[in-house]
């Protein structure tokens, strides 16, 4: 199998790096060479948070260029926006429609930028609202396991697989909505124009 | 796709940095010190996680050298560990323990951070190496991390000499699969009283200094021959060599190319590179920083390529093949006006409130390094310089002496950091006479590393709590004659001993003491904004609190589920427009 790139893209405390984690070991399951990438320090502090996750038979690099990843999954609409180059045309777009102003926006120093919608729309994004998913599956934080879902639906990974990891890492008392929350992201592509 | 059961029993997916700790864990280490350090951070926190290794937090790095130069000579391996930077402190024992040698052996464990993404500079460790003569092993992913720790130690105990184990971000903290093994704990080596060996004074350093020479050939012999040193021959057109992560990025970009990976890479095996450009067409040398194999590849008389890749940032595949002439991968057109998200001091901060109040002062701020650094950007834009760890109280001092401004002057230094190299700074000030002003932000811990305890916080790095030292007592035991602590999260309070402290003519401390906000475990409720008082004059906004924004209208409002309660806004603002209201709910747990 050759080599797949998949990108999370965030903002610090959304939970890209536990969703990179996860996906990662799923490819590791499912027998494949896998390598996970994410950049620690200062970007911890509200900073965009890029995590990277490549596998195949023989993966070499852990980060990529611009125009390389095959998934990008974007849990806010501007690191979305921001992260694109980083897709290669023809490429899978899923992003949450969220919102996370960064300071210079808080403070007014810099204007909120436009509607992204129809920009990310046009570069062929699926859309969808993740936390009110997750609030639909019982567990308001369990978004990016909703994210995770929507990204499954591109992934070539068994159901079955993806559910084991899920459990093996979260919270027992979570787990029942964590799952109804994966679910719920992949049903979520099911139904949109999510083809590769 | 099937599932391969073997290979989910046998491989597990480990950073770097974890598959470092786990190779001193195999290799027998008895001790692992250090301090901490982004890219460094989780060896050590991941070692203490292991059973019978000793782990310590040092004040600093040299202090660790020198700790871990003292388990060598009583013989047991250990590991120590740190960023860059942080080399540069411990110089000075690495220098010298390079003329003694080990009993036991000792690592060093240095992650550089090309493209400093943590960092105040870039620099390439192999220089100091080469300077200090000492041996580098560099892996290229967590595997590789894994054995080279532990051939480091077998290194260090059959040459005798102190071996360093260079990682870089890429390399640390991507997480790769990795085949671990079992410990072994070598027999201690009992200590020999060796004067010629190991008190290095003129008449003994001098022969060690030839000893060091002959070493260093017989290392070199060994890199030709070891098998961290390989080659790999594919299409004979092009041979390059490489090492650490680049030797990722080269067989992703130029697949067909034939490789000389350096595992051992100092000192250079000259006759195995000989060897490797006499059977390939061209030699390329492609490495991330600075051009260091390249330069010894041309002492040797061969002429690599030109591949113009920079010398400073880091490498990519696309940056190598493009080099080499592969055309440009198509990239989606940015879209732009997004605005950047600069990383900020978190809701609560208490290290906000003192720099609100040096910025109403227009203080000059001499600063330093840790989340406090963030203080510089807007809206506090309230520090002027920062260089490395310790510096800003003896920019301060310098300063004064220039007399090139009339604005009071201010040093600002974290917990952590004044605990690394603050106190002797300290100590300057207060020896010469100094009239200046000393702030220490005491929150507790070391934020910007991941929290870490340290020697005022008193807590070890097995978080058991350790002794800590009385920073009021130790700033008057220096010499210092007048201390106050303040709560920085009272603005008013802070702001009154800060003008207090800079119009003194004799040398101040004010302590800021409040605990980090990500390490408190119980917050007050948070506050929101009545609209009906709140005149939109911006004033809250000013302190640059990520749960405060505006709204169209330009009135403040306050995100209750990122306010923490710390009341700062309260304070600044003159209208009685922010309240204090209900928590806001939050329920159930994601992963
Ligand atoms: C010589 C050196 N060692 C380590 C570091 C990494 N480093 C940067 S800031 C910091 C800790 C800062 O802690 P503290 O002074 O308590 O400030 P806080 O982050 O808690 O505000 C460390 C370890 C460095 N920059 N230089």
């Amino acid at each position: 199998m050759s080599v797949t790139t998949v990108m999370l893209a965030g903002v610090g405390g959304q939970g890209t790096i536990l969703a990179g984690d996860v996906l990662a070991k799923v490819a590791v399951a499912e027998g494949l060479e896998v390598k996970l990438s994410e950049v620690h320090g200062m970007a911890q502090r509200g900073g965009s948070v890029d995590t990277i996750v490549r596998f195949g038979d023989a993966v070499y690099a852990p980060v990529i260029d611009p125009g390389v990843a095959d998934h990008l999954i974007a849990f806010e609409v501007i690191e979305g926006a921001r992260a694109l180059p980083m897709l290669r045309p023809g490429g899978r777009l899923v992003v949450n429609r969220r919102m996370i102003a960064p300071l210079p926006v808080l403070s007014g120093d810099l204007p909120e930028p436009e509607d992204l919608e129809p920009a990310l729309r046009a570069a062929g994004a699926v859309l969808l609202d993740a936390e009110a998913l997750a609030c639909e599956a019982g567990s308001p934080r369990s978004a990016n396991v909703v994210l995770l879902g929507a990204a499954s639906y591109g992934l070539p990974f068994a159901e079955s697989t993806w559910k084991t990891v899920i459990e093996g890492r979260v919270p027992k008392r979570t787990v029942d909505a964590n799952l109804r929350a994966f679910q719920l992201g992949r049903d979520a592509c099911a139904e949109g124009v999510c083809e590769l | 796709m099937r599932i391969h059961p073997e290979v989910f029993v046998t491989r597990t997916l480990m950073s770097g940095n974890e598959a470092v700790a786990r190779g001193a864990w195999e290799a027998g280490v008895a001790v692992g010190v250090g301090y901490p350090g982004t890219p460094s951070t989780e060896v050590l926190e991941n070692l203490v996680g292991y059973e019978d290794v000793r782990c310590e937090w040092a004040p600093n790095e040299k202090v660790a050298a020198e700790v871990a130069g003292g388990v060598s000579l009583g013989g047991r391996r250990v590991l120590v560990t740190m960023k860059h930077v942080g080399l540069n402190v411990a110089a000075d024992p690495l220098h010298t323990q390079a003329y003694t040698g080990v009993n036991g052996g000792l690592v060093y464990l240095v992650a550089d951070d090309p493209g400093m993404h943590s960092s105040q500079n870039e620099q390439d460790t192999r220089n100091h190496a080469h300077g200090a003569r000492v041996p580098v092993l560099e892996p290229s992913d967590s595997q590789e991390a894994l054995e080279f720790v532990r051939r480091a130690f077998e290194l260090s105990e059959t040459f005798d000499t102190p071996v360093i184990v260079r990682m870089t971000t890429r390399v640390s903290h991507a997480k790769t699969l990795v085949e671990a093994g079992e410990r072994a704990v070598p027999a201690p080596k009992a200590y020999a009283k060796d004067p010629s060996k190991y008190v290095m004074m003129p008449g003994m350093a001098r022969a060690r200094r030839v000893e060091l020479g002959a070493r260093l050939e017989r290392l070199e012999a060994h890199a030709c021959s070891a098998h961290e040193n390989r080659i790999e021959m594919r299409d004979a057109g092009l041979g390059v060599i490489t090492s650490g992560i680049a030797y990722q990025y080269v067989r992703e970009a130029l697949p067909d190319a034939s490789v000389l990976k350096l595992g051992l890479s100092v000192p250079v095996p000259s006759e195995l590179v000989r060897e490797f450009a006499a059977s390939v067409e061209r030699v390329a040398v492609i490495e991330e920083l600075e051009p260091f194999l390249a330069m010894r590849v041309r002492a040797l008389g061969i002429e690599p390529v030109d591949t113009g890749l920079a010398e400073w940032g880091e490498l990519s595949p696309a940056k190598i093949a493009r080099a080499f002439g592969a055309p440009e991968i198509p990239v989606r057109k940015p879209i732009d006006g997004l605005p950047p998200r600069p990383p900020l001091l978190c809701p609560g901060c208490p290290h906000r409130g003192v720099f609100y109040a040096l910025g109403r002062m227009r203080a000059v701020v001499t600063g330093d390094i840790g989340c406090y650094t963030l203080a510089a950007l807007p809206p506090l834009k309230a520090m002027d310089s920062c260089v490395c760890m310790g510096a800003g109280i003896g920019m301060a001092h310098g300063m004064a002496l220039a007399e090139g401004t009339t604005a009071p002057v201010v040093a600002v230094i974290g917990d952590s950091t004044f605990a690394h190299s603050g106190l002797t700074g300290l100590l300057h000030l207060a020896y010469n006479n100094s009239g200046g002003t000393v702030v220490i932000l005491d929150n507790r811990t070391t934020a910007m590393t991941g929290h870490q305890g340290n020697p005022v916080s008193g807590i070890a790095i097995t978080g058991e709590p350790a002794p800590a030292i009385d920073l009021e007592a130790v700033c008057a035991a220096l010499g210092v004659s007048s201390v106050r602590t303040v709560d920085p999260n009272r603005i008013d309070e802070t702001l009154e001993a800060l003008k207090a402290a800079v119009a003194e003519p004799v040398l101040s401390v004010v302590i800021a003491k409040a605990p980090c906000a990500l390490i408190v475990r119980e917050h007050p409720d948070p506050y929101a904004v009545d609209e009906e008082l709140c005149t939109k004059c911006g004033a809250c906004v000013r302190l640059g609190c990520p749960a405060i924004s505006r709204d169209e209208s330009g009135r403040a409002v306050i995100d209750t589920s990122l306010c923490v309660g710390c009341a700062q806004c309260v304070q600044v603002c003159r209208y009685d427009a922010i309240v204090q209201v209900g928590p806001s709910c939050d329920i159930g747990g994601g992963l």
